[in-house]
């Protein structure tokens, strides 16, 4: 790829070059795979590998399920019970799928708090973190919407509350969710319609994939010093790279092992405890559960959602302001989208000019803190929408907000970052001094970790 | 060479123009069907009208049925409950103030226009709630004696007028008539 200098693809032999003169894909993926990554990658670096499994996974045991799934008001409910029952190691296959969802999210936000600690987003990478921010948003419309077709209570009246945050947009509003739900209220045409684009969204994934690796194989990995990679000659940029195969490759088979390991004993041995039992309770449009709860992963943004009740002060100006075409729920609306546009807009809204959270030592603080504010959002999502619980989502909110339109503008300029290493040849042999007891001999080819 | 100078050229201006007419045509002939393939069907749409025979329903008692795919409170009210919706000013009704009944549309929303007798015992009302679309839990829940939304803690009073919390109108009321003493038709 064009960026950092190194050896490309020569056909040697008559077959390949024949090949090579009509599609040069060998080519391609052999650039693609010795591309050189910065010798000093840590383990946060690790979550791409493991997401792109996930995205696999989770098309391999859909294509299977829906061999058995019916989609359909009347046999969703039943025919999910005959994969579970009936359908030789189909309740495996379901849960795969099922507990592949959370393990993909799970992945995802750390390989998203991994790109906001180490500045993977700033310049020249914002193309690849705006291509993550649509791929989160496509993750997260292919989960809901499978989370509808199993049909059961939480299927339905999830449904019922997401597409209710359509219904809030004032004017089409209504209009709109009747034109997505195809009739009144969640029925029959709903289900049919999540099951099509259920089906279709993770290819939409697996290409918006594809650009974003191609973007950041054009710029270079980002790596945990921030420092680029020399670019000025092939011998230079050896210094402070590795190929990706094999290095990388290994240290990343590595990782998925251990990480599987954990996701099959979930997977075997309490596949249910991430779930909801009211689920297993066929939908019912006449009972609303007591309690309505998402999956864990949209926790946080659901805390968001329902923070802003009418006797904010805030959610009240507003109203005043727009002249009431704002209200409650339309607000709460705003603030979840905006929650995660203004992470998307995170590559302008930090004015520092230092990448990596390492050399810089009052960001470091808010980034923890922000890292404690999605897990205490997650926890008051959770929980019922009354008292303590409310004002805690507000803080949680105003905090998340806080963090990207103020403090992050605002450290940029009264921050005086730590020195930053000169090359990252130089940070990879200090790491190795650290570890092996101060009498650094820096042997070449040591994969970094 | 610029076109505004060749006059030989119009006939290829034409051709541009007409065939990103034609272009811009032909996707919206083929986007359209696309989009309107989702809207209602027909069964769907099929105006449907129900009767409900109250007959059997006691003061403080409450029906649920399913009309347009939602659910109908149909609410037979106490003394106590009409007196503690009647109590309360339209002024003092802190979200919506609109009546939001079809069947008195324009009207503000006093107890009295939110009930369909004048004795105010009967309350008929889409059991939606206006946030985002659970069914309120009924008989008395909330801080205000009528309905509570369990997803997001919105409080409903004894004439389904929200009171506190995230819903923005008061609980919406359907087509409803009485046909005869006890039978009510709903659309």
């Amino acid at each position: 790829m064009s960026g950092i200098p190194h050896d490309h693809y020569e056909p040697n032999t008559n077959a390949e070059k024949w090949i090579d003169k009509r599609l040069p894909i060998v080519g391609l993926l052999y650039d693609t795979i010795k591309i050189p990554t910065p010798k000093n990658l840590n383990w946060m670096w690790i979550w791409g590998i493991v997401l792109m499994t996930c995205l696999v996974l989770q098309i391999v045991t859909g294509i299977v399920l829906v061999m058995h799934y019916t989609p359909d008001a009347d046999l969703a409910f039943a025919s999910v019970e005959h994969i579970m029952r009936n359908v030789n190691g189909g309740h495996m296959l379901r849960y795969l799928h099922q507990n592949g969802a959370m393990l993909f999210f799970a992945a995802v936000y750390i390989h998203i708090f991994r790109g906001l600690y180490y500045g993977s987003y700033k310049s020249p990478r914002e193309v690849t973190w705006i291509l993550g921010m649509f791929i989160y948003l496509a993750m997260m419309a292919t989960a809901f919407m499978g989370y509808v077709l199993p049909w059961g209570q939480m299927s339905f009246w999830g449904a019922t509350v997401i597409t209710g945050l359509f219904g809030a947009i004032p004017g089409i509003g209504e209009m709109l969710q009747t034109w997505l739900l195809g009739g009144p209220a969640v029925g029959n045409a709903t289900l049919t319609r999540f099951f099509s684009l259920h089906y279709l969204l993770p290819f939409v994934i697996l290409g918006l994939s594809i650009l974003h690796i191609w973007a950041f194989h054009t710029t270079g990995n980002n790596n945990p010093t921030g420092v680029d990679v020399r670019r000025t000659s092939k011998e230079e940029a050896a210094k402070d790279t590795l190929p990706f195969w094999p290095y990388f490759v290994i240290k990343d088979l590595f990782a998925l092992a251990v990480i599987f390991a954990l996701f099959w004993a979930l997977v075997g041995f309490m596949p249910q405890f991430l779930g909801h039992p009211d689920n297993y309770i066929e939908a019912n449009p006449l009972v609303t559960p007591s309690h309505i709860v998402p999956e864990w992963y949209f926790l946080p943004f659901y805390a968001i959602l329902r923070a802003f009740t009418s006797d904010v002060w805030v959610v009240m100006a507003v109203n005043w302001l727009s002249f009431g075409i704002i209200d409650a729920a339309f607000f709460g609306v705003l603030a979840m989208f905006g929650s995660i546009f203004v992470m998307a807009l995170v590559p302008w809204l930090d004015t520092s000019n230092v990448r990596s959270g390492r050399y810089r030592p009052m960001f470091k603080w808010w980034f923890w803190l922000l890292v404690v504010d999605f897990f205490v959002l997650m926890w008051a999502g959770a929980m019922p929408a009354e008292g303590i619980y409310s004002t805690i989502s507000l803080i949680g909110t105003a905090y998340w907000f806080g963090y990207f339109l103020v403090i992050l503008p605002i450290l940029g300029v009264i921050e005086k970052p730590l020195p930053q290493p000169a090359t990252i040849e130089e940070d990879f042999k200090a790491s190795l001094k650290n570890k092996s007891g101060g009498n650094g001999p820096s042997p070449e080819p040591v994969p970094a970790e | 060479m610029s076109h505004a100078d060749d006059h030989e050229s119009t006939r290829r201006d034409f051709i541009y123009y007409a065939t990103a007419g034609a272009g811009v045509v032909t996707v919206g002939a083929a986007v359209w069907p696309l989009v309107n393939q989702m809207n209602p069907t027909a069964d769907v749409q099929a105006l449907s009208s129900i009767f409900v025979d109250v007959g059997g329903l006691e003061p403080g008692s409450q029906l649920t049925v399913s009309f347009l795919g939602k659910p109908v409170f149909l609410r037979r009210r106490t003394a106590e409950e009409i007196e503690a919706g009647r109590a309360v000013s339209v002024d003092e009704l802190p979200i919506d103030q609109e009546s939001r009944n079809p069947n008195k549309p324009g009207t503000d929303a006093s107890d009295a226009n939110r009930t369909m007798d004048d004795a105010g015992e009967w309350l008929v009302m889409t059991g939606v709630c206006t946030h985002l679309g659970c069914v309120p839990l009924g008989n008395g829940a909330g801080d205000f004696g009528g309905w509570f939304c369990p997803c997001h803690g919105s409080h409903y009073d004894t004439a389904g007028r929200i009171r506190r919390g995230p819903a923005p109108e008061n609980m919406h009321i359907p087509v409803a008539t009485f046909v005869d003493d006890t039978t009510i038709q709903l659309g």
